[in-house]
């Protein structure tokens, strides 16, 4: 049958179960596609797609598939009639190529467009220059733009390296008391409730008590129940030392907005510097002596935890795109790479800004922020901003 | 549903094609018979206003079939759904002697979804916006929506479905619902409708409508959604009590895309009237 599908649609991402498979092939036996390629199209969606989210991944898989089956091979557009119970051949495979240019709407022509966009670069990284506009990195001229990178850096004096020397610490926990309160109140919002939480049996049921008191004949018997707590479970990874010295003060008030809210199942906080590299800190001192690995994170820390993660975002867009400069030993995998196994591993992950940085995506240090805000969900941290991040980071986008 | 369907399938005996109050899209309606064929329950989600909770009462209405509403509230818990047992009651009657207390069946009151699984004829149940309970909610109602039966213990009875009601679940995706859930579930996102569609949405509301005003008003509607500042983008229903308003209001047609009158009737926030008041100048 169509098992390719099946296990296509999983390696893209999609977490179809062998019950939703076996959902679609009852539904094709009752003869619900029989309207033809555009009905298979919606059965197939509406069975094994759950959230809207995932629509355009499951619109991507499919015309993957299906360009195929329809274009190209001759043994399989046989076995699609045939599982579609079709014998019409000649019409059905019209409505088939009809349907599926139409099912390659504009999105997914500009897909393609990009795509093809992106292997044109790399032949010119290849080469000896590109002129780099606002492609997907401002930094195109390779080898030769590098370097201009690191001068132009150091001249503007907000070189990670120049920083690193001289960076101050900054324990956000000793920060004199702010007025925390509007953060405190947004992150109320983070909450998830249930009753089957590992707790002791503390809270008194009062119906159930007055049901067993009234089985026993109305001679008072209590009952106890688990408390209601709330499941949700965050992890804080802030930017520490660099161009955040900053924005101290903001990042501080959040630090406490969070800590002071008791309300969370767990709360975990790291730093790290500039972008989430091999190693997360302990301390906003990001010494080696107080890091931990990435890797240890990713494997032990459950994906249920939201992620917020603040940093200005601002920093030479190699420490994105290659190892990382400053590091002697370059990093097996770089800032991108780390912050996508994040985004695979955490589903409800955003990044908060400290400051607006939309102005300056067409200067220098704006392009590792384009980078970023392509990668994750990208917010400006304010009280009002935290709030509907907090209603995005309950549900997973 | 053609007519050369399977007849044994629900689907042949009847199949929903929207109704003449509420105008769906083809692929809404395609899902509300996919789950009716294969007797799951359809999950719809969708931005306010889009008519979720219509819907289920215009398949109510298109199959002649009564509709059964469970609205969900933070503190409902699965088993209200089922049954109550009224133990307080029965104590009281035991103590002063009333009639019947040997008969426990008497003190139990079924809930919305034991009320829908002991009719005799098909019904739709309507689970309205389940994602407002505990995290726990939908999976503690998974046997029941799957084999449309539960167990009373007290009576040492079975309460089931003798048809399986169509059962049409909505969720404003204020929480996540659990997977083992989803996968019980055809789902189904209502968009946001299209200019086209939306014009037959209110004409489905207001019939005398003036053409000129529909237009402009849709015109000016879209446009405003359009502009990406406004946080809380007005939805249909707010669309609904505009063009009311306007046509009430006797407003000048030609007025309507450059002041927008009543603009506080479209957007409920302070912050998105200035907005729309900047960017309209």
């Amino acid at each position: 049958m169509f098992g390719p599908f099946f296990y296509l649609l999983r390696a893209r991402g999609l977490d179809v179960s062998l019950s939703e498979w076996l959902t679609l092939v009852e539904a094709m036996d009752k003869g619900l596609s029989h309207a033809g390629f555009t009905q298979f199209y919606y059965l197939a969606r509406s069975v094994l797609v759950k959230s809207e989210v995932d629509y355009d991944k499951f619109d991507r898989v499919f015309l993957e598939f299906f360009k195929d089956v329809a274009f190209t091979s001759d043994e399989l557009p046989q076995e699609l009639l045939d599982w579609l119970n079709n014998p019409d051949h000649e019409r059905h495979g019209d409505l088939g190529r009809g349907d599926l240019a139409d099912a390659l709407d504009n999105d997914e022509i500009a897909r393609m467009f990009r795509e093809r966009l992106l292997e044109q670069k790399e032949e010119h990284n290849g080469g000896t220059y590109w002129i780099g506009t606002d492609g997907a990195s401002p930094f195109g001229n390779a080898g030769e733009s590098r370097k201009g990178i690191r001068v132009g850096g150091a001249s503007q004096g907000r070189m990670a390296m120049a920083v690193a020397g001289a960076r101050r610490y900054r324990d956000f926990r000793d920060d004199t008391t702010l007025n925390t309160r509007s953060f405190q109140l947004a992150f109320r919002r983070l909450r998830q409730f249930s009753n089957r939480v590992d707790a002791p049996r503390t809270e008194l049921d009062i119906n159930q008590t007055v049901r067993a008191t009234c089985d026993n004949f109305g001679f008072l018997k209590l009952v106890f129940a688990k408390p209601r707590k709330n499941t949700v479970k965050l992890m804080l990874l802030m930017d520490s030392g660099g161009s955040m010295d900053s924005y101290g003060s903001l990042c501080a008030s959040l630090f406490q907005a969070v800590s002071k809210s008791n309300h969370f199942k767990d709360l975990k906080v790291y730093y790290f510097h500039n972008c989430i590299k091999s190693h997360l800190y302990k301390s906003p001192r990001i010494t080696y002596r107080e890091s931990l690995g990435t890797d240890w994170v990713l494997n032990n820390i459950d994906g249920e935890y939201r992620v917020i993660i603040v940093g200005d975002a601002l920093m030479d867009s190699s420490e994105l795109t290659a190892g990382g400069y400053f590091s002697q030993r370059p990093d097996a995998l770089n800032g991108l790479q780390w912050l996508r196994r994040f985004k695979e591993r955490y589903r409800h992950l955003v990044w908060l800004t400290p400051e607006n940085n939309d102005l300056l995506v067409s200067r220098f240090w704006g392009a590792s922020y384009s980078l970023i805000k392509r990668e994750v969900d990208t917010h400006v941290l304010t009280v009002e901003n935290l709030t509907n991040v907090i209603k995005k980071l309950m549900i997973a986008r | 549903m053609d007519a050369n369907v399977n007849k044994n399938t629900f689907a042949a005996k009847a199949s929903f094609r929207g109704s003449a109050d509420y105008v769906a899209a083809p692929e809404l309606i395609n899902s509300v018979n996919i789950a009716m064929t294969l007797q799951k329950p359809l999950l719809i989600k969708g931005e306010p206003g889009t008519g979720k909770t219509m819907l289920a009462q215009s398949i109510a209405t298109a199959l002649d079939r009564e509709l059964i509403i469970w609205s969900i509230k933070s503190t409902t818990k699965a088993q209200d759904g089922l049954y109550g047992y009224d133990v307080v009651q029965r104590l009281y009657d035991s103590q002063f002697g009333g009639q019947g207390v040997d008969d426990i069946a008497k003190y139990i009151k079924l809930g919305r979804l034991g009320e829908a699984f002991s009719r005799e004829e098909q019904i739709i149940l309507l689970i309205d916006e389940i994602d407002k309970a505990d995290l726990e909610f939908p999976n503690d109602l998974l046997w029941e929506l799957d084999q449309m039966e539960f167990y009373i213990p007290e009576t040492k009875e079975t309460v089931r479905a003798k048809t399986r009601p169509v059962v049409i679940i909505t969720s404003n995706a204020e929480k996540e619902l659990p997977d083992a859930f989803l996968r019980r579930c055809v789902f189904h996102y209502i968009e946001f409708p299209d200019q086209t569609l939306m014009e037959e949405i209110v004409r489905v509301h207001f019939p005398n409508v003036e053409d000129r005003l529909l237009n402009q008003a849709i015109k000016a509607f879209y446009r405003l959604r359009g502009i990406h500042a406004i946080q809380k983008k007005p939805s249909t229903s707010e669309l609904l009590d505009w063009i009311q308003a306007l046509t009430l209001g006797g407003i000048d047609v030609s007025k309507i895309a450059r002041e927008l009158p009543f603009a506080g009737v479209l957007l409920k926030k302070n912050e998105d009237l200035a907005v729309m008041q900047t960017q309209l100048r």
